[in-house]
């Protein structure tokens, strides 16, 4: 049970990671749709890192940096040159499934060993809670950090409302005098960062090797858990452990040899993101309600 | 800062048509670069990879063959973009139509009849269309956003031709092989002139160009269409029914990506097996966009693609390159095209800081 459990974490990590920096990112009004691509470079930088250096904090930070760097192409085409963001974001998917093909290409069979547990002596003994709480790798405890930090920010900091404000009604920000495209840049960087992040956990914890897509729809799967989450933190703790539950039971389930072929059991995260998008979204007006305005519109500073 | 931008206050016809060849001649020299990068002759590499695939007897036949699925379900996708129909599942309705084209060739066998193919064609355009038909359902009537359900349906529909092609379809001949049997004569794409692969579905997507551009720009279809992409208010102050063109953008979408699918596995592959695209469906959106969502534009931006494919191969046999390097270049292409585009609609200024700015575009008025 306890182990159950714990897979379970490994498989909702890396949809918490990139769930929240997209989070950010849309609430500044950046729909950024290359998180899958974002994701691959992370994995494969992380990777890469890791096996020359030896160290896996390297890795983690090469990733990140990855991540950031590729948002920075997404922010200079979509936030300084304007062009339509949902076209972009697929170029970067694009773009970012070619580049870690090939920047992987020799590393595909290399295998590593699993980011360490960090033990607390004492805690980590405990029945049930132990293993649980208390005997994780660093980025699960980093990914509830973050999640915790990216709520106090958007709900209780001045720069968080700022920035929501920006997301909500660019016009009228701007009119007030915040910078929105430094703003939306740096927003859209940290979301480009915690896809990095969410691509080295793919890469060097869930399976600590390198495969050609290896993501697997991952990074659409966070934005629509974004969705899920009608851009509320902490439904996205809930959605991306639902989702995490559900990859898990597919893997579990074709474990235990049940009599359905395997690719049926493998589709079950796909038909779950759809039925939980059109759960959520058929109350049409809680979407507009808590949906950035601007979401996904190019700002121009007139005058 | 560094560079500004002054709006023109109307579209740009030359930044229209100028931006896809800008974005294209900056890829190319991206891609030189990057040649350079991978220890390459730039030279060498970029002739292996634009130039040296025309060069052979089958090589520009070859270049229609890969354009015609690109064509097929760009024409669909540039109608769907410009209502903001965003169907980027094409590569799922390319897969059901293989599935469903696929079906009816593996059940009449060796039977032959004028009415197999014809069959076969129905059969693709309706399970590119079913496959359509789910993101369009839940578009309209659940507001579900088409581009996440699409997209996770492409990922159902691999699955489900994985599992006909290990499981119940597979060729019990096939030495183990993840395949199904090949389709028998009727059941082929007839070919257009002889000793090539040029197959019926090259023909089909010109047609279908044809058509679309036809439908687009002289019909009350069209018309609406490009309304509620550009003024989606206006469309509905209009009366225009938006749940009924987001129907027919994903119908149309789905059933052009399903053709192009069956004309794959009946044409070049002639049997289904997990791999019948090499990202069609995607490299179709790029296709889309460099063709100015216009069908002509389409085929043009088609043969352009293509030409990514061929030279892929070429430098992967010849340079021995990973194929991956197509991708980056179709991916570089789209990064280029929609940064080239700010020039429609923008003038850039280059230098210091523009105070007079405001001043100077009153003055232009």
């Amino acid at each position: 049970m306890i182990n159950i459990l714990l897979s379970i974490m490994t498989a909702s990590t890396p949809l918490l990671l990139a769930a929240t920096g997209e989070l950010v990112a849309e609430k500044s009004g950046v729909l950024n749709l290359g998180l899958e691509g974002m994701m691959l470079v992370g994995a494969v930088i992380g990777f890469a890192a890791t096996v020359h250096t030896g160290s896996a904090s390297l890795g983690v930070l090469a990733a990140v940096l990855a991540g950031i760097a590729m948002s920075l192409v997404f922010a200079f085409l979509s936030l300084t040159l304007m062009a339509n963001q949902v076209a972009t974001g697929l170029a970067l998917t694009i773009f970012g499934t070619g580049l870690s093909a090939l920047m992987g290409a020799g590393y595909v069979g290399t295998a590593l060993q699993p980011l360490p547990k960090l033990t607390l002596p004492g805690l980590s003994d405990l029945p049930v809670l132990g293993p649980l709480l208390f005997h994780q790798d660093a980025l699960i405890y980093g990914s509830f950090i973050l999640l915790i930090a990216v709520a106090w920010f958007l709900y209780r900091s001045h720069a968080g409302l700022v920035l929501r404000a920006i997301g909500d009604s660019h016009d009228a920000a701007h009119a007030i005098g915040y910078p929105v495209i430094a703003i939306r840049y740096a927003a859209t960087a940290f979301g480009g960062g915690m896809a990095g992040l969410a691509g080295a956990y793919m890469s060097l914890v869930y399976s600590p090797s390198w495969s050609e897509n290896m993501t697997a729809g991952r990074g659409w799967i966070a934005l629509a858990l974004v969705v899920f989450a009608t851009w509320r933190p902490g439904w996205l703790l809930l959605g991306a452990y639902l989702f995490g539950g559900i990859m898990y039971m597919s893997l579990y389930i074709q474990g235990l040899g049940v009599n359905l072929p395997s690719q049926f059991i493998s589709s079950l995260p796909y038909l779950a993101t759809i039925v939980v998008l059109v759960m959520i979204s058929r109350d049409r007006l809680r979407i507009r309600l808590n949906a950035p305005a601007c979401l996904g519109r190019p700002f121009f500073a007139a005058g | 800062m560094w560079l500004a931008l002054e709006p023109r206050g109307q579209r740009s016809a030359f930044w229209t048509y100028g931006s896809p060849v800008l974005a294209l001649l900056l890829t190319v020299v991206t891609a030189a670069i990057i040649f350079a990068a991978l220890g390459q002759d730039p030279a060498k590499a970029l002739w292996t990879f634009l130039v040296e695939p025309l060069t052979s007897a089958s090589g520009l036949p070859e270049l229609f063959v890969k354009a015609a699925p690109l064509i097929l379900i760009g024409v669909g996708l540039s109608i769907g973009f410009r209502a903001n129909v965003w169907n980027i599942g094409a590569e799922g309705q390319f897969t059901l139509g293989a599935i469903f084209g696929g079906w009816v060739a593996l059940r009449v066998g060796e039977g032959s009849g004028w009415w197999v193919f014809p069959a076969m064609l129905l059969a693709s355009i309706l399970g590119g269309m079913i496959w359509a038909a789910i993101p369009a359902l839940l578009k309209t009537r659940f507001n579900a956003n088409e581009i996440l359900t699409s997209l996770m349906l492409t990922y159902v529909a691999q699955l489900l031709l994985l599992y006909l092609v290990t499981g119940p379809w597979k060729d019990p001949e096939g030495y183990g092989f993840p395949q199904t049997a090949m389709f028998g004569d009727a059941a082929t794409a007839p070919i257009l002139i002889a000793e090539t692969r040029l197959h019926l579905g090259v023909f089909v997507a010109f047609v279908a160009a044809l058509l679309g551009w036809l439908i687009l720009s002289k019909s009350l279809l069209g018309f609406q269409l490009r309304v509620l992409g550009s003024a989606p208010r206006a469309a509905r102050f209009a009366g225009f029914s938006e749940s009924g063109l987001i129907w027919l953008s994903l119908l149309l979408g789905g059933g052009l990506a399903g053709l192009a699918g069956l004309f794959e596995v009946a044409g070049p592959i002639g049997q289904l097996t997990p791999s019948i695209s090499p990202g069609y469906g995607f490299t179709a959106i790029i296709v889309a966009f460099l063709g100015r969502l216009h069908p002509l534009g389409v085929v043009l931006a088609g043969l352009v693609l293509a030409l990514s494919y061929l030279g892929g191969e070429a430098a992967q046999i010849d340079l021995g390159l990973p194929n991956a390097v197509t991708g980056i270049f179709q991916g570089i292409l789209l990064f280029y095209l929609l940064g080239c585009d700010v020039l429609i609609l923008y003038r850039l200024r280059f230098g210091g800081k523009q105070l007079g700015g405001k001043s100077l575009r009153g003055a232009s008025r």
